[in-house]
C-alpha cells in the first residue's frame, strides 16, 4: 500500500488564529496547526477560513506545517 | 527510526513476500472482462487466510478490504466493490499486502483486463521497466534521491508524469516504515541506504498529467485528467552490490504467460 507523501499536501483552512497561525484540514482529515510562510507574509497575502491552500510539512513533525501557496 | 533486519528477520520477510506472490498469482487467474474487484479481493483474502497468514490491509487505517483494487484512472487504493465491473481494455492495478511470521510483505501489478490499447500497454511496460531501475539504484551508500531520480527520468523522458503525492516506504513488522521512497528526486539526495534496510519501492505513473484527486470515500486517489495510471511494486532489502528482491511477480507471469507486462 503506498504512503502518502508528507511533504506537500493541499488542505481548507479552517480557523485564523492569532500571528499569522491557521487551523487547516488536509485532505486526507487530519488538522494541523501551520503558520503562514515569509514569503506570502512579506506580500501580505491574505488567508480566510474556507480558503484551499498548499501546505508543506515535515516528515518529522505531521501535526505541523507550513503554508506555502493559497489557491484562487 | 530506520529499522535494519538481520538475515534471518530478511528470510521470514522473503517467506511472507512468496506468500503474497502466491496470492496475487491467484488474483492474476481470475482477472478478466465482467469479473467484479470485490471478486479479485475474495479471492486474494481467501488463499492468504487458508495459508495462515493475515492480510496486511485489512482495517489498516480503516481500509475496508485485504486488497486495493484501482481501475484505469484510479491511482492506488481503489477500495473493491460488487458495484465496480471489468472490462475489456480496462486495466485493473491490485495492491496487496500479508503478515506472516510478524513480517509484512507490499507487492502491487497492473492486469491488463482482455486486450488494451498498446499506448497504455506502454504505459505499463514503462512503469514495471522503471520499477527495475529503480531497483538498480538500491545499493548500499546510494541514496533514496538515486532511487527516485531513476524512476522519475526513465518515466518522464518517455513522456509519462510521476505521482508526486504518493511514495514508496519502508517495510518490515510495520506496513509502513521509515524512509519514505518518493518516484522523484535528485541524485544524491535524501536518506542514506544500507544493507539490512527493507523498502517497498513502488512507482505510480500516469498516462497524462500528474495531478491527483482524493475521492470523498477517504482513500480512493485518481488522476485529475481521467486518463489512466499504472503502478508496480516490489519490497526489496538493500544489500552491498545489489539489492535482494523479496516479492515475486513469477506467479503472476506464470499465469498471464505471454500476456505478462
Amino acid at each position: 500500500m503506498a504512503k502518502q507523501n508528507a511533504i506537500e499536501q493541499d488542505g481548507t483552512v479552517v480557523e485564523a488564529l492569532s500571528n499569522g497561525m491557521y487551523r487547516v484540514e488536509l485532505e486526507n482529515g487530519h488538522q494541523i496547526l501551520s503558520h503562514i510562510s515569509g514569503k506570502m507574509r512579506m506580500f501580505n497575502i491574505r488567508i480566510i477560513p474556507g480558503d484551499k491552500v498548499k501546505v508543506e510539512m515535515s516528515p518529522y513533525d505531521l501535526t505541523k506545517g507550513r503554508i506555502s501557496f493559497r489557491y484562487k | 527510526m530506520i529499522f535494519l533486519k538481520t538475515d534471518e528477520e530478511i528470510e521470514l520477510l522473503r517467506e511472507s513476500n512468496i506468500l503474497l506472490g502466491k496470492a496475487m498469482g491467484e488474483v492474476a487467474k481470475v482477472v478478466k472482462p465482467g469479473v467484479t474487484t470485490a471478486q479479485l479481493d475474495k479471492v486474494f483474502h481467501e488463499f492468504i487466510c487458508d495459508n495462515g497468514a493475515v492480510p496486511g490491509f485489512l482495517n489498516y487505517g480503516g481500509f475496508p478490504k485485504s486488497l486495493c483494487t484501482s481501475v484505469n484512472e484510479q491511482v492506488v487504493h481503489g477500495i473493491p466493490s460488487d458495484d465496480v465491473v471489468l472490462r475489456e481494455g480496462d486495466i485493473v492495478s491490485c495492491d496487496g499486502g500479508c503478515i506472516l511470521n510478524g513480517f509484512n510483505s507490499d507487492s502491487a501489478y497492473t492486469f491488463p483486463v482482455g486486450e488494451i490499447s498498446p499506448e497504455v500497454m506502454a504505459l505499463l511496460r514503462t512503469t514495471k521497466e522503471s520499477l527495475f531501475k529503480g531497483i538498480e539504484q538500491a545499493v548500499a551508500n546510494r541514496r533514496v534521491g538515486d532511487i527516485g531520480y531513476a524512476v522519475q527520468s526513465y518515466c518522464e523522458q518517455r513522456g509519462y508524469s510521476v505521482v508526486r503525492e504518493m511514495v514508496g516506504h519502508g517495510v518490515g513488522r510495520s506496513l509502513h516504515e521509515s524512509p519514505e521512497v518518493p518516484n522523484y528526486g535528485r541524485r544524491g539526495n535524501g536518506v542514506l541506504l544500507k544493507s539490512g534496510m527493507t523498502i517497498a519501492i513502488e512507482p505510480m505513473i500516469c498516462l497524462g498529467r500528474r495531478n491527483l484527486i482524493f475521492e470523498s470515500d477517504g482513500w480512493t486517489t485518481r488522476t485529475a485528467d481521467r486518463k489512466p495510471a499504472a503502478h508496480f511494486e516490489l519490497s526489496i532489502a538493500v544489500r552491498k552490490d545489489k539489492a535482494d528482491i523479496l516479492s515475486t511477480f513469477e506467479y503472476i507471469e506464470q499465469v498471464l504467460g505471454e500476456r505478462a507486462i
